[in-house]
């Protein structure tokens, strides 16, 4: 597991490995830097993010109680030196999501009701991303309302847990909860868009997945 | 049942569809959804396209790295560790 890696290369680097240093910076940094690119949108100060995330790891490394907990607790040193760098107008403005805005529309078809949707099975499971889907997923997430943003950037894509991602941003449980679903509900729509505007032929193919490892 | 009576319990799961696929729903409330979702192909299509939303941000990566740290930053990280592990090591007993 990965999470468990990360709680092994903690605790090497706190005991003073020499390997466990690069590995450490190399890793974390590269995770930082895409967090705080998607949440500030510029690439240098995703860069200075990083990097000033990283000091503070090992200014406040005696703060690190439980290895295991690593991720959330770098993430959490992330949030913060992203708030500080934050720039005005970045991405989407802010503003709530309401649920019925993602309600697909129906229509009647003969006797059966149908909802206006893409044809999904068009995108198999367990496919990785190639550069047209990821660019197409990047977009989607920024044009989020930071809020939400943030929220699915952790729970979605960084795999962390809800009491963890909730200590991470300052709020509540619920709130997390909320927020994820509407900007799952968000990023569902965009990529419906796309799926509906784009002629597939191939499928996946066309998609731009492959076949997992 | 005809389709169009479903819409107030259609918008009732879509309103719990993330608690749903995160297994953070009471069973008996799991087993409410499954069973309208059984019996409505609409909901069907779109907790599949929910779902495989979820499936494609966990299987994200990013396509660009950060550009090579330079020596100055590297540096200023090393100096920042080796104060770290002096710390440690001066302040454990013996």
């Amino acid at each position: 597991m990965e999470r468990e890696r990360e709680a092994q290369l903690a605790r090497r680097l706190i005991a003073g490995d020499p390997e466990a240093f690069d590995h450490f910076v190399d890793y974390f940094r590269a995770k930082i830097y895409h967090y705080s690119w998607l949440m500030c949108g510029h690439r240098e100060d995703a860069e200075e993010v990083a990097q000033e995330t990283l000091l503070k790891v090992f200014e406040s490394a005696e703060q690190l109680r439980e290895p295991e907990k690593v991720r959330p607790w770098i993430f959490r040193i992330a949030k913060n030196a992203c708030l500080m760098k934050r720039r005005k107008s970045v991405f989407a403005p802010s503003r709530e999501l309401s649920l019925d805005e993602f309600l697909p529309a129906k229509n009647w078809d003969g006797d059966r009701v149908r909802i206006e949707i893409a044809d999904w099975s068009l995108l198999p499971d367990g496919m990785v991303l190639q550069s047209e889907m990821r660019e197409l997923l990047e977009k989607a997430i920024r044009e989020l309302p930071e809020m939400y943003r943030s929220v699915i950037l952790l729970r979605d894509m960084e795999e962390l847990s809800i009491q963890e991602t909730a200590h991470i941003l300052d709020i509540s449980d619920d709130v997390v909860k909320t927020r994820l679903h509407r900007a799952r509900l968000a990023t569902r729509q965009t990529l419906d868009e796309y799926l509906r505007g784009n002629r597939v032929e191939e499928g996946g193919k066309q998609l731009g997945t492959t076949p997992a490892q | 049942m005809e389709p169009h009576q479903h819409n107030e319990r259609c918008k009732e799961v879509f309103a719990l569809l993330s608690d749903y696929l995160n297994l953070e729903l009471p069973p008996e409330a799991c087993q409410e959804i499954e069973a309208h979702i059984a019996a409505c192909p609409p909901c069907v299509e779109f907790t599949e396209s929910l779902r495989k939303t979820v499936d494609l941000c966990r299987r994200y990566r990013p396509g660009e790295l950060p550009a090579p740290m330079g020596q100055e930053a590297k540096a200023q990280l090393l100096e920042a560790y080796g104060r770290m592990l002096t710390a440690r090591t001066s302040g454990q007993p013996g």
